[in-house]
């Protein structure tokens, strides 16, 4: 069946990665090991499982893991049978430090994250995981602040220092389906690694932009159950594997065991349901990073100020990922102006 | 000249690099000389921009790299402003002739001074370090509050327009955050320290922004106290880089954190450079060109034998 070949994509589940956000990064050990193994029957391939910042990423400006996210690590690596554990390391927070400690825990794969427009600090952590014989990907966020030719510039700079995939990031979940689409095209256009998808649902779009993603030619796409992720969380990986599997597409996925993992594993242990609520549509309408909501939530209601507020200012200065500490800064100006203007 | 010392006459230095850094830092020289003597500027390339500048300022230059000035034996202090690797090489050279490096490299070749810190504890070193620009500008806050009450834990986040980081930074960030880490504990007093780096490419682009996480031992502090230190430490840091501002706190808060819940203070700053020769958004290599000429500054003066020193 060579010219009707069956379209394949890979699906990398998050929830333990981009979910650490919305469980403000309080997952256990007995929890991660329910939800790898979950993901694992159900024929997942590739789980990410760290914190939501990245390696290292525990701190006052992202929040502590309450437990040390090697162990997790570990955890997971040590109940799946097939899949494989991948982590996300974000130059200027983690470091080789970390990665080379999480290989000795039982990644796989690194995904290496830049803003959009900074692919050139990832090459020392490129290099090292290609040494180190891990699967890389890249990871270039919020892609929505730049058109198709800068993201293709620096997704080939992240191919010159070994990138297998390099993935079109989301992050503010502020694409459109022609946005992602343009994107997906260029990219596959320019680069020969493959190419790679990953959507918030700001907007209520995450499905069909990693559908209009996978029509320009994706070859991977990132899902999380129930859409356990930040903002409103991202394309749900059961739905995902609903859809493609109408679709004709190929995923290595059992769908149903997926929707049972969603209801049954990851339903019950989260705290909210990330969805598009207000706060996350403005998220997705300002072009924001995603992760900002909960620290947001908590800075507006602390210093008595409208989150979205909040939300606007930071994405009129032009925050990008990683900028948490601007979240309290801000709600601390825009307090000050509202004071100021009533006295 | 702001320094009111009573050293009297002027120790020659050199520049090595004539690079951005260099450059910037032969203007702080020119600008506020103070016991200093600008004797040369050392490149390698002899069309560089900042070869040309420092002719046109009437300053020696030579594009022969740093033989010239192990040849001259008046020179008494050298500035490093090429790369860790040059520095590394170049180091064990100056010490056999004599002279004092102040390295604005992160080489870390000798022990890392914060002007407003721990000048006074090196001035009899023949080499110091200025670690990163992130922790010239964050050390500082963690240090006030380590003079008022031990801390526990510190973490800084500094936030660099696209624009000003180098290709130096840029391909070994780790190091970046280990080094400041680092300087966050030996002089920011920090039983552990922590260090983010984020690039932004905003247009226009952004002035350097550093926020600093101080988590104190005890679970009380006395709250006043603590805005003093950070005030006084702020205004002394103030007298080197003007554009040095704490934009909001210290504010107090209460976080969740592997200790428990603890009281943490967070300070927002901002630092704008000069515009001496870099952007003014470049305050992160500013501050490390105006701590680099506070400390050739206090080691002159200690060659002098002036009587104290004001760092």
């Amino acid at each position: 069946m060579t010219p009707d070949a069956k379209r394949t994509v890979r699906i990398t589940d998050t929830s333990l990665r981009d979910g650490s956000h919305a469980m403000s990064h309080q997952f256990t050990a007995e929890q991660v090991r329910e939800v790898a193994r979950a993901l694992d029957e159900a024929g997942v391939q590739v789980i990410e499982c760290n914190h939501g910042d990245g390696l290292a990423g525990s701190s006052i400006q992202y929040g502590f893991s309450r437990e040390s996210e090697m162990d997790l690590i570990s955890e997971a690596a040590n109940v799946c049978e097939q899949a494989r554990i991948a982590a996300l390391l974000l130059p200027g927070v983690g470091t080789i430090e970390q990665l080379k400690e999480a290989v000795k825990r039982g990644i796989g794969v690194l995904r290496i994250a830049t803003h959009c427009t900074e692919a050139d600090i990832s090459q020392e952590h490129f290099e090292m995981a290609k040494e180190l014989d891990l699967e890389a990907v890249g990871f270039l966020m919020m892609a929505h602040m730049r058109g198709p030719e800068v993201l293709v510039e620096q997704a080939k700079l992240m191919e010159s220092y070994g990138a297998d995939c390099v993935y079109i990031v989301d992050s503010a979940g502020a694409m459109l389906p022609k946005d992602a689409a343009e994107r997906a095209e260029a990219m596959k256009e320019g680069l020969d690694c493959q190419v790679g998808f990953h959507a918030h649902d700001n907007l209520g779009v995450g499905i069909g932009n990693s559908l209009a993603a996978l029509e320009a030619g994706a070859d991977q796409l990132d899902g999380s159950l129930r859409g356990l992720g930040a903002g409103a969380g991202n394309a749900k990986t059961e739905l995902l594997a609903a859809v493609l599997d109408k679709m004709g597409v190929e995923t290595g996925l059992d769908a149903f065991k997926l929707m049972d993992a969603a209801e049954y594993t990851i339903a019950p242990m989260m705290p909210f349901e990330p969805m598009p609520d207000r706060d996350s549509i403005s998220i997705g309408y300002a072009g924001v990073y995603s992760t900002f909501l909960l620290h947001a939530k908590r800075a507006a209601e602390r210093y008595d100020v409208d989150v979205r507020e909040i939300m606007v200012e930071l994405g009129r200065r032009e925050a990008v990922a990683g900028q948490e500490d601007w979240v309290i800064d801000v709600a601390m100006d825009v307090a000050k102006e509202k004071e100021g203007a009533a006295s | 000249m702001s320094e009111d010392g009573k050293a009297e006459g002027k120790v020659k230095v050199a520049i090595v690099g004539s690079g951005n850094i260099g450059t910037d830092l032969m203007y702080k020289l020119l600008e506020e000389p103070g016991h200093m003597e600008l004797a040369i500027v050392a490149g390698v390339e002899p069309e560089s921009e900042g070869l040309k500048r420092a002719r046109d300022e009437g300053i020696e230059t030579t594009h022969e790299g740093i033989q010239p000035v192990l040849d001259d034996p008046e020179i008494k202090i050298v500035f490093e402003a090429t790369s860790a690797k040059a520095h590394m090489q170049n180091a064990p050279k100056y010490k056999e002739a004599g002279k004092i490096a102040v390295d604005l490299t992160p080489a870390a070749q000798g022990p890392y001074v914060v002007p407003v810190a721990n000048l006074t504890e090196h001035l009899d070193e023949d080499n110091v370090n200025l670690m990163t620009c992130g922790a010239q500008a964050t050390t500082p806050m963690a240090y006030a509050v380590s003079k008022v009450t031990p801390v526990r834990y510190a973490e800084m986040v500094s936030t660099v327009a696209s624009l000003s980081a180098g290709m130096g930074t840029r391909q070994n960030i780790d190091e970046f955050t280990f080094t400041t880490a680092r300087g966050l504990e030996e002089i920011g007093g920090a039983e552990e320290g922590k260090a983010i780096i984020i690039l932004n490419p905003a247009d226009p682009p952004l002035i350097m922004r550093n926020t600093v996480y101080v988590v104190p031992e005890n679970d009380e502090v006395d709250e006043d106290e603590i805005t003093s230190s950070v005030n006084e430490v702020v205004s002394e840091v103030q007298k080197a880089v003007p554009g040095y501002q704490l934009k909001n706190g210290p504010t107090f808060d209460k976080r969740d954190t592997p200790w428990g819940e603890k009281p943490v203070i967070m300070m927002f700053l901002e630092v704008e450079g000069a515009g001496h020769f870099l952007p003014k958004y470049s305050g992160n290599l500013d501050i490390m060109t105006a701590a680099a000429r506070k400390v050739g500054e206090g080691f002159a003066r200690h060659l002098l034998g002036a009587e104290e020193v004001v760092a």
